[in-house]
């Protein structure tokens, strides 16, 4: 009873004139934000920093916050209308909203994504209202062998994503993880794989040079190709009453998915290293597998959509966790969070519930404002990316590929990795036309700055032991699951290998 | 398509084995107290990239991809005039940043894709190759704070312009 008075207090605070304003202000300009490729939660938040000291810190955070959930809703509007992922937590959700879009339904997804970020939002505010100090300490209790395991799990789903080519989605997944190991030894701080000795690899290469590359460039390369220039625009219809009859029909379909990425997310989300994009890419791999349907994935499925779509959002509420009660941030979005709460002269960590109620009550009652503007705003603002599909395809596609120059620059800084989008997005275009699968190239570029520091401060502990992996209680069923999920197709395919020479033999 | 999946495969392995060779500029083995070397983690990952690729040479060999009993060309006719028009019109759109800065070569490339890709309207090509920079001018430098490359000097006189109205 009294979280629900102090988060009635909260809410109430939140809800404030102003308060209200900068939710609405600050969800508007996130949803933007997050829709242009380039841009993510992060920016929006970085360059608005200052301009919250125009108002008091519980505003300042609402305020922050507001453009974080807008900006995570954002994320998928480029994904479905564009195909090109804003955001490294956007990329799963183009494997099914971009097909939905393509069938002239992106109205579906577009609807359906918002709802599904709306449901796992609330899911995980409910979570973060009741549980966030016990949540807090199962966080900290996963170390390096743990946070390496769920990599290892991440992996494994990529390995179902990639079709029936295992050789070539095994290639993908590595290429991901070598390209994200390109630059710098992060322990030994020695240079690393600076390929034909030029300088601008040093620097490293980051996702969205490779995402915007493989889905701006590579994509439509593709696309322009295979329809031989003549790409039908879709027309899809946008009325009040198919707005309805879309929410009714993502409900229906996509139950499933936005319940495993909704609580999946929250949990994903809490721990510090992980965070948003593999919370997304576990969801939808765990909605593929435990579908009854799991070759419709890829073609536009709504459990497709909103198992991502949940859990990027879910997580997102979920990373805030260890940012206010231990101080640790989950992602970088909320490493600016914790900039800005020291600056406004908050301490973040175990005593800010005890210390400062009002703050934490108002930031966590703002989330539930928020997270209502943020499904409403959306909404209300789907007719106008709609509008976006309704152009010639002769003006979309070079609009797509000056947005991706623009955002990869925007994002980057730096004209050599705009030549390597380039590159990247002929090579995928040539690599597409021989069935390599990309998307676990994208994803593995995200998850290997991640999971290659926690291989190498776990078998440091272990003394080059790998059975730390094998021994631990988190970490042990976290590790065979993902090897029987990395060994599962391979078996399937020896024993279909196996059925047809019986069948010969007969 | 038959030759080409054999012979991408063979490009990659060779990739694979350069990025090993690379890898092994720093250690790749256990170093005792220290933990494996900054080079193990990419050396063995591309040891599997190699391995993938002889799996798929070994798939292609025995016929089971479908690839592997494809006849069709890898592009044909259109395609390459595709990707010669397409792709050319990019390399020159990302070359002109320098020159004419990166507004400058919007408004190129966006003007030569609709116009002469597209057949779109004098008029509309102007207009969309016009207005697009000037929004993104405003919304990147104005807005985000982000500088875009300005190109040679020459265009100095049109940016001072342009920063005097948004600063």
């Amino acid at each position: 009873m009294e979280i629900l008075s102090l988060l009635g207090s909260g809410m109430l605070l939140a809800m404030q004139p102003l308060n209200l304003l900068l939710i609405f202000v600050g969800v508007t300009v996130g949803l933007f934000i997050g829709a242009m490729p380039g841009l993510g939660s992060v920016n929006g938040v970085a360059i608005l920093l200052p301009i919250t000291f125009l108002v008091p810190p519980s505003g300042a955070i609402i305020f922050l916050a507001a453009i974080y959930y807008g900006a995570m809703y954002g994320g998928a509007i480029s994904s479905i209308t564009l195909g090109i992922p804003g955001a490294s937590t956007a990329v799963a959700t183009t494997f099914d909203g971009r097909p939905l879009a393509r069938q002239g339904r992106a109205s579906l997804a577009l609807v359906t994504a918002a709802l599904a970020s709306f449901v796992g939002g609330s899911v995980a505010n409910v979570m973060f209202t009741l549980f966030a100090p016990v949540l807090a300490s199962v966080a900290l209790s996963f170390g390096p062998p743990e946070i390496f395991a769920l990599m290892l799990l991440a992996f494994a789903t990529f390995v179902g994503l990639g079709g029936d080519d295992i050789p070539k989605t095994i290639f993908s997944i590595c290429l991901g993880l070598v390209l994200g190991a390109v630059g710098f030894d992060q322990i030994s701080g020695a240079p690393r794989l600076v390929m034909f000795d030029i300088n601008g690899f040093i620097q490293g290469i980051g996702f969205l040079v490779l995402a915007i590359g493989v889905y701006g460039i590579g994509e439509m390369l593709w696309t322009i190709e295979e329809s031989r220039g003549e790409v039908e625009s879709s027309n899809p219809k946008m009325t009040m009453r198919g707005m309805a009859s879309d929410a009714a029909e993502a409900t229906r379909e996509g139950w499933k998915g936005a319940t495993i990425g909704s609580f999946l997310g929250f949990f994903v989300g809490i721990l510090p290293a992980a965070g948003a994009t593999p919370a997304s890419l576990m969801s939808y791999g765990v909605a593929k597998m435990t579908s009854r349907n799991p070759k419709e994935f890829g073609r536009g499925k709504i459990d497709g959509i909103t198992a991502p779509e949940s859990a990027n959002n879910s997580a997102s509420t979920g990373s805030m966790l260890p940012m206010l009660t231990l101080g640790i941030p989950g992602s970088p979005t909320t490493a600016i969070l914790l900039g800005g709460m020291v600056m406004w002269g908050l301490t973040p960590g175990p005593r800010l519930f005890l210390d400062e109620p009002d703050f934490v009550w108002g930031l966590i009652g703002s989330f539930y404002i928020s997270n209502l503007a943020a499904v409403l705003i959306n909404l209300a603002f789907i007719p106008v990316f709609i509008w976006m599909l309704r152009m010639p395809f002769s003006i979309l596609a070079p609009m797509i590929f000056v947005l991706s120059i623009v955002g990869g620059y925007a994002a980057m800084n730096d004209m050599f990795d705009i030549w390597l989008i380039l590159i990247f997005g002929i090579g995928a275009f040539v690599l597409r036309r021989f069935d390599y699968p990309l998307a676990p190239a994208v994803l593995a570029i995200v998850l290997g700055p991640i999971a290659e520091p926690t291989l190498r401060q776990s078998l440091l502990l272990s003394s080059g032991d790998m059975s730390i992996f094998f021994t631990r209680p988190i970490a042990g069923p976290i590790t065979v699951v993902a090897l029987i999920l990395i060994f599962l197709p391979a078996l399937k395919l020896l024993r279909r290998g196996g059925a047809k020479r019986g069948d010969k033999a007969a | 398509m038959r030759y080409g999946e054999i012979a991408t495969a063979g490009v990659l392995a060779l990739f694979s084995v350069y990025l090993m060779w690379k890898s092994a500029e720093l250690p790749i083995g256990y170093i005792s107290e220290k933990g494996p070397g900054g080079g193990a983690w990419p050396f063995w990952l591309s040891a599997i990239m190699l391995l993938s690729c002889v799996c798929v040479a070994f798939n292609w060999w025995r016929g089971t991809s479908p690839l592997s009993q494809s006849d069709a060309p890898f592009l044909d006719g259109h395609g390459w005039r595709m990707l010669g028009l397409v792709g050319g019109g990019l390399i020159g759109f990302v070359g002109l940043i320098a020159v004419i800065s990166m507004y400058g070569a919007i408004a190129v490339f966006l003007l030569y894709y609709l116009r002469f890709l597209g057949r779109h309207s004098w008029a509309l090509s102007l207009g969309v190759s016009l207005a697009t920079p000037i929004l993104f001018f405003f919304f990147f430098e104005g807005a985000m704070q982000i500088t875009m490359p300005t190109g040679l000097p020459f265009t100095d006189p049109v940016f001072d312009f342009l920063y005097e109205i948004i600063y």
